[in-house]
């Protein structure tokens, strides 16, 4: 049970973003997407959720054509976590993440008891239930991004798709933000997110995904991927992973600026 | 949810309230309670036991323009609140857009050729969808840096369009029979409501507005982005036809009964949305009920405060135009 794509080409009718692409997305794992501004990381996020027509290749969902899943059949088991942006309009939280509920219930049909259980499941999950009747105007951005993935996860989706959750967050909410993402591995959801950071992928990820002008240069194991020759390739700069451990033993990893004399 | 409920109670009360206090005034005052056995004796087909006069008085003078108000009112607000949803924008109504000036066009158009109500409800339709399909045109074409001031502005530059059309349509109407009856329909009354073309405006309002009730929940996701939205499973596009038919019908509808009336469409929804929060599904409701209370307080109040009938159009006016300032400060100064 996978989200896959096979020889990929995205963009847009007028400018190909990336050619022959291929990778996957399995059920109960966490792969991090990498790559430097303008390397097409939304565009093959918004190809690979059919918000976008792809070129040429495939794209399947669970096996099946992505394009050929009903819209609300395709919402039910692939859901997309947006960056929180601004809106005039200021929903609560609980409004919010009862959206996720749409693909569930008929054109005409009311949220039904079990559709605000879902929701409110999904807000307790993230530990922002005693927020639900807040406006998200009047929560932190970090409280608002977990509002969105709740949003996600009560689509009951198998596969979500993040863009950039820790975008505009400050440390201790990207942290947050974090952990709640890890969680969801434990509960068998496959979780592609794309993010400027590498240690959060070192944090994070199962599986890297590294993008470099549409293309992936790699995509492989955390650890054996990520290495310091492959990160200042992909950024042109000459950067330094350095394995550290911590004060409670974990080993971890940082990412440093290398002095240009002494590359990897 | 039953913060809405409560809400919602209390405005039907409120607009039980209107309905009584709007039969009873005027020149000829009757009493709540004789408004009340009319009613009932109309309902019923018992008889009320009121003098011939009094029940005219409330049937065949005051509950035709009660009607046409209350589906005025109600059609307005509900228009205003799914194009806010549906352009993502609270500064907008239908008269912001233009689409009241195209459906005037349209209408004065078949009022200039001496059509029937039906043509110019037909027409009416014809002029609004005309007027939103510009001014989605323009808004796209132009607005990518603030797309709220655009679609403001390409509407107020379509209604510009549109009322110089409608400037056009009374210069060659004939003076003395057509050009005042356009210009005092344009004024926005309805003291020239007749059951009769009640009886085929309101089906029509009808029509458009039972759509837009039975798919707010899914309207609702309209405020969000169009990507959010897909990815939620809605067919954004289809929806969209949906409800700027569903508007614009209704627009047209109020037009025709009653004229270019403005700014209940901007006022209500915004009132709707501070009572009940963002959410279409349930500002939706709100908005019918307050859109046809405010219509009709307001219609009471223009025929009974001064001696002379004071237009409900220029009316709403003097309420709408503060309000539109705060809202526009509220939008771009926080």
């Amino acid at each position: 049970m996978t989200l896959a794509a096979r020889g990929l080409d995205f963009g847009f009718r007028d400018h190909v973003v990336g050619r022959a692409l291929d990778c996957f997305l399995a059920a109960g794992e966490v792969v991090c997407l990498l790559g430097p501004n303008g390397s097409g990381k939304s565009t093959l996020m918004r190809t690979l959720l059919g918000l976008q027509p792809r070129l040429a290749g495939e794209v399947t969902l669970d096996g099946r054509d992505l394009g050929a899943w009903p819209a609300a059949e395709r919402a039910r088991r692939l859901a997309w976590v947006p960056q929180a942006a601004d809106s005039h309009f200021d929903f609560s939280l609980r409004e919010m993440v009862e959206m996720g509920r749409t693909a569930h219930r008929g054109v005409f049909a009311s949220p039904a008891p079990r559709d605000r259980e879902a929701a409110h499941a999904a807000l307790e999950r993230l530990g922002i239930a005693h927020l639900a009747d807040r406006p998200i105007h009047g929560v932190s951005g970090g409280e608002r991004q977990l509002a969105l993935i709740a949003r996600a996860l009560a689509t009951e989706a198998g596969y979500l798709v993040m863009d950039e959750p820790t975008a505009n967050l400050d440390y201790g909410n990207q942290s947050r933000v974090l952990e709640e993402v890890a969680r969801l591995r434990e509960s068998g959801i496959g979780v592609l997110v794309s993010t400027h950071h590498p240690e959060h992928a070192f944090r994070l990820a199962d599986r890297v995904l590294l993008l470099a002008a549409g293309s992936l240069v790699a995509q492989g194991p955390t650890l054996a991927t990520l290495t310091s020759a492959a990160l200042s390739r992909l950024y042109g700069r000459p950067i330094e992973v350095v394995p550290v451990r911590t004060a409670g033993g974990a080993e971890a990893r940082v990412c440093l600026p290398a002095p240009p004399a002494n590359p990897d | 949810m039953s913060r809405a409920a409560t809400v919602t109670a209390f405005a039907l009360a409120a607009l039980a309230a209107v309905v009584l206090w709007s039969l009873s005034v005027g020149r000829f005052p009757v009493s709540p309670g004789e408004v009340w056995r009319a009613l009932w004796s109309a309902v019923t087909g018992a008889e009320s036991g009121l003098a011939r006069n009094v029940e005219s008085v409330i049937l065949q003078v005051r509950a035709p323009r009660l009607v046409a108000a209350l589906a005025v009112g109600a059609a307005l607000a509900a228009a205003g609140a799914a194009y806010q949803n549906l352009f993502k924008n609270p500064l907008v109504s239908p008269d912001i857009l233009g689409v009241s000036a195209g459906c005037a066009l349209g209408a004065g158009l078949a009022i200039l050729f001496a059509l029937p109500i039906v043509a110019i409800q037909g027409l009416a339709f014809a002029g609004g969808i005309a007027a939103v399909a510009l001014v989605v045109a323009v808004g796209t074409w132009v607005g990518r840096r603030d797309p709220i001031l655009t679609l403001i502005l390409a509407g107020v530059v379509v209604g510009s369009l549109f009322g110089a059309g409608i400037a056009l349509v009374k210069y060659v109407a004939d003076p003395y029979n057509q050009l005042p009856a356009i210009t005092f329909w344009l004024l926005g009354s309805f003291g020239g409501a007749l059951p009769a073309d009640l009886a085929v405006a309101l089906p029509v309002v009808a029509l458009g507005l039972v759509p837009l009730v039975l798919l707010r929940w899914r309207i609702d996701l309209l405020a969000l982005s169009e990507d959010e939205a897909r990815s939620l499973g809605l067919d954004v596009t289809r929806l969209r036809f949906v409800v700027i038919a569903c508007a614009t019908l209704v627009t047209a509808s109020a037009v025709a009964i009653a004229g270019v009336i403005g700014w209940v469409g901007l006022v209500i929804p915004h009132a709707a949305r501070l009572l009940v929060g963002a959410s279409f599904a349930r500002v939706m409701p709100l908005s019918l009920v307050l859109g046809a209370a405010f219509m009709l307080a307001v219609d009471t109040l223009c025929r009974t405060v001064a001696a002379t009938e004071i237009p409900p159009g220029v009316a709403t006016a003097f309420v709408g135009t503060p309000v539109f300032i705060a809202l526009l400060a509220a939008t771009f100064r926080r």
